[in-house]
């Protein structure tokens, strides 16, 4: 795909669902008294203040804010009199609706503008049959119409009830203002919610209350994958407070099979207690060979025997290698990882009259709903799911198992609403991780020290010659896609685990590896890695990439490196000692993902008992022609910076022993501590003439091997494995 | 499990409730009082998201009894900003826009408020001293730290200068 089809992909106005001017979405809406739908987005207060409809999931990454920036920006409003709700999970109306892949920004920029511009239209429209003029001159400004020639001036709401009565104009067609006339998008605007999150108000799916609500807590088979042989819930029936345990099938067990008990009692806490006095017995024989140590062993055997599969066979690696004046192995791996959002997993939901009613912190409540539809045998469309805020999704929420668990719940116990939370030890023990895996690297350098053969050994999680979910591979993963003579192998081993997608999925994993690798291999050839770089990308092009996947421009990859060695004055990775003598280095990495461009540089110093002390990071990034939200932007990298410094530096990993996770808690599945993170990351954007993309991941993956670089800089150690352990 | 009947006061109202002696502050305060601002994260005093203030000491709620609480002021977020320094720091967290996703900054706001009780000018290594207790899984930590120095009075540090 080149950058210009890439650019016309984004413009599908069919991304917003055929539904979303139709008249029905706008009664379904028509709740607030007083206020008048134009759209299934925006209704307008008698006040002129104009609600606004937020479709997406929001988890922290900024989108309940900005997606009401953009149709507000073509609506002409001034902010202050936007109030934002979130929307009904309904694909049918508002179109995809979930948060993942970065792909908001990307899918949202045209389609929300125009959703503003043909609001804007239907008032023109209306003001001008009211006034008796033509609409064409018309102006609007901050939530007003007005009309030079008469001096005429009025709110919108002062024509809401003709512009309801208006017929929406086609959003392919209608006009968007150029970009030099914006006043919202590219302003700093703070989060939708943060005065209440400040108030302790009530606004994630844990907070979700109603009259007569009751609670439930898990036992889910400590193997995935295991069943319930039997169980007797006799004594907890009896303990005040409990109303009932029922069995039901988070999604991960055959159709009529249970791998999870709910205890449903008046309290969570009584829930959770009476936990204890329920006595199960789990059909788990075929769950008892994985472990770690059974990982470890099939990979090395792998390695051992050559890859099952030829990914991706460019000229002839062999023959490349015997001819190469040096080369270079290594072989890295990485672990399992689990999410550990802040916000166990939660849900609610209410059964009455064969409808469902959810209230789900998803991060893709579509899918839930059609996972919970089929689950319960009923129409996808007697499922009603309202969105909440989210604490935390890093991908665990993309996995609906939570909805499709409360839902079983809620049918057996009709007329009452109920909620499911999961204890921390739940939440860790039954995630779907970042799968583990394993890279044999063999590299040859030409006597100029050019890069000219490149082979990988991958070993990673499938079944029948397929990844599982999130263990998947590119076949064109720089550098295999520029050169000549280069592969990818592929074995893969069999788990119980249930793997996902861990933000930045497959690349927070593969740019560890092959970042740290071509810093070796730069090494070997006597140059830095921004340099080895600029020579492998070469002349700005388009580089092959999977079909239909967004293409990778070599430019404006070498555009960012520029840009970081310029923020941090990189002078490559040796450093002057600390004052007390300690060892101080650089590393710096660049990663393509998600359509965002990012080279990072971090400095580091080893401190006393050989820590790790990350002094400052630089991220230079490239997301397009326009960033959206300027503050959200900068803490949007900040915090990915963060979260991938804590994938380096805290002993994260998730370790299995007879098809058992053994993570309890955040004692022994650590997060990263404020007194582990830099006291600066510096951010710049570079403007590109590229429609804006999407920054919840892509400024993530670099920073890892970034870290890893600037550790083997400062001691010489080159640590293949996360998390990364000096000796 | 022994119920008993519990006198506490919770942002200056004195309220009573009858409970288990051995249930946590707070699933007392989320299930029984209503008053959900108070987060679970993990139910073993690691992440702090569950963070009150016991006489102006920062305490993890779900590893304190409401037998333990009784006879103590308790302040929790719905209820900060009745203090001076919970206030400043409110004001300041709005103003920089702290909150990601938002779910531990309940419990940050109160151990801030507790560092600035007792230590009105923290040094930089004091702030993340007395904050280390608070997971932030978004990994807002540069923002907390500009929120605590600023509500000090301290000189700001945005930590994103290049």
């Amino acid at each position: 795909m080149s950058a210009v089809i890439d650019r016309r992909g984004f413009m599908a106005a069919s991304l917003v669902g055929a539904g979303a001017l139709a008249f029905e979405a706008r009664i379904a809406l028509a709740e607030t008294p007083g206020a008048v739908p134009l759209n299934a987005f925006i209704r307008i207060g008698a006040d002129n203040k104009v609600i606004i409809g937020s479709k997406n999931p929001e988890i922290g990454q900024g989108i309940r804010t900005m997606l009401p920036m953009l149709i507000a920006e073509e609506l002409d409003l001034s902010w202050d009199q936007v109030v934002i709700e979130p929307t009904l999970a309904n694909d049918k109306i508002y179109g995809v609706q979930s948060a993942g892949g970065s792909n908001s920004t990307p899918n949202n920029w045209l389609p929300m503008r125009q959703v503003g511009a043909a609001a804007r239209a239907m008032i023109l429209s209306a003001a001008a049959k009211e006034w008796g003029v033509g609409a064409a001159s018309l102006t609007t400004a901050a939530g007003k119409v007005s009309h030079a020639a008469s001096g005429r001036t009025a709110p919108y709401a002062a024509f809401a009830r003709g512009a309801a009565g208006e017929t929406a104009p086609d959003l392919a067609k209608v006009a968007l203002k150029d970009p030099s006339r914006f006043s919202i998008i590219g302003q700093s605007k703070i989060g939708v919610d943060t005065v209440a999150i400040t108030q302790g108000k009530p606004l994630f799916g844990i907070d979700v209350d109603m009259p007569g609500l009751i609670h439930g807590a898990i036992i889910k088979a400590p193997a995935h994958g295991a069943t319930i042989a039997s169980h007797d819930a006799g004594t907890a029936l009896k303990r005040k407070g409990v109303i009932a345990v029922v069995p039901v099938n988070s999604n991960s067990v055959a159709p009529g099979k249970f791998d999870t008990l709910v205890v449903v009692a008046d309290s969570w806490w009584t829930a959770k207690n009476a936990r204890e006095a329920v006595k199960v017995t789990w059909d788990d024989a075929a769950q008892q060979g994985f472990s770690t140590e059974a990982y470890d062993k099939g990979a090395a055997a792998a390695f051992a025997a050559g890859p099952q599969i030829a990914h991706a066979k460019n000229g002839d690696v062999a023959k490349a290698l015997a001819g190469a004046a040096k080369t270079i192995t290594a072989d890295y791996s990485y672990p399992f990882l689990a999410h550990g959002t802040l916000e166990p997993q939660n849900c609610t939901g209410r059964w009455a009259d064969g409808k469902l009613e959810i209230w789900a912190p998803s991060q893709a409540p579509n899918n839930g709903r059609n996972d919970t539809a089929a689950m319960l045998g009923i129409k996808g469309e007697d499922i009603t799911i309202h969105q909440t805020r989210i604490g935390g999704g890093f991908g665990r929420r993309l996995i609906n198992d939570y909805m499709v668990m409360v839902a079983q719940v809620a049918k057996a116990l009709p007329g009452k609403p109920v909620k499911i939370l999961f204890d921390r030890t739940d939440d860790l023990r039954h995630d779907y991780y970042r799968p583990a895996g394993w890279h044999r690297f063999t590299a040859g350098l030409d006597a100029k020290g050019d890069l000219v053969a490149f082979r990988d050994h991958f070993v990673s999680f499938g079944k029948d010659g397929k990844p599982i979910r999130a263990a998947e591979m590119s076949p064109f993963e720089f550098p295999v896609n520029v050169l000549a003579d280069s592969e990818i192998g592929i074995t893969y081993l069999p788990t119980n685990l249930a793997t996902g997608w861990l933000r930045a999925p497959t690349s927070n994993a593969v740019s560890f590896v092959y970042q740290s690798f071509m810093d070796e291999i730069a090494q070997a050839a006597g140059i830095d890695l921004p340099e080895l770089m600029r020579r492998t990308l070469g002349a700005p092009r388009d580089l092959a990439v999977v079909p239909g996947r967004p293409v990778l421009h070599s430019g404006r990859a070498r555009a960012v490196i520029e840009g970081v060695c310029k923020m941090a004055n990189w002078q490559g990775g040796k450093l002057t000692p600390g004052p007390k003598g300690e060892k101080r280095g650089r590393g710096f990495g660049f990663y393509f993902s998600h359509r965002g461009y990012f080279a990072e540089v971090v400095d580091i110093t080893i401190t006393e008992g050989n820590n790790v002390r990350v002094d400052k990071v630089w991220a230079c990034g490239d997301i397009g022609s326009q960033i959206i939200n300027p503050i959200n932007a900068r803490h949007q990298v900040q915090g990915a910076v963060n979260e991938g410094l804590g994938q380096g530096m805290v002993e994260q990993k998730i370790e299995q022993v007879k098809g058992v996770v053994q993570a309890e808690s955040f004692g022994d599945f650590p997060l990263i501590r404020i007194e582990q993170v830099p006291r600066e990351i510096a951010v710049q954007f570079l403007k590109t003439d590229y429609p804006p993309t999407g920054l919840g991941e892509p400024s993530l993956p670099p920073v890892i091997p970034a870290l890893a670089n600037a550790i083997f800089a400062a001691t010489g150690q080159r640590l293949r494995q996360l998390p990364l352990k000096l000796a | 499990m022994s119920q008993g009947k519990f006198a506490l006061t919770i942002n200056r109202k004195p309220v009573s409730v009858t409970t288990d002696a051995d249930k946590p502050l707070l699933w007392v305060l989320r299930e029984e009082l209503k008053m959900p601002g108070t987060k679970f994260g993990c139910g073993q005093g690691l992440c702090g998201a569950c963070t009150v203030l016991l006489d102006g000491q920062a305490v993890r709620s779900c590893q304190t009894p409401v037998s333990a609480a009784a006879g103590h002021k308790i302040t929790t977020i719905e209820g900060a900003t009745a203090l001076p320094q919970g206030a400043k720091l409110v004001d300041m967290w709005r103003e920089i826009d702290v909150p990601q996703c938002g779910y531990c900054q309940a419990g940050q706001i109160l151990s801030a408020t507790a560092l600035l009780l007792a230590n009105p000018k923290p040094s930089d290594e004091e702030i993340d001293a007395g904050m280390n207790g608070n997971l932030c899984r978004c990994a807002t930590y540069l923002r907390i730290r500009r929120a605590i120095r600023k509500a000090a009075e301290l000189a700001d540090v945005t930590g994103d200068a290049a």
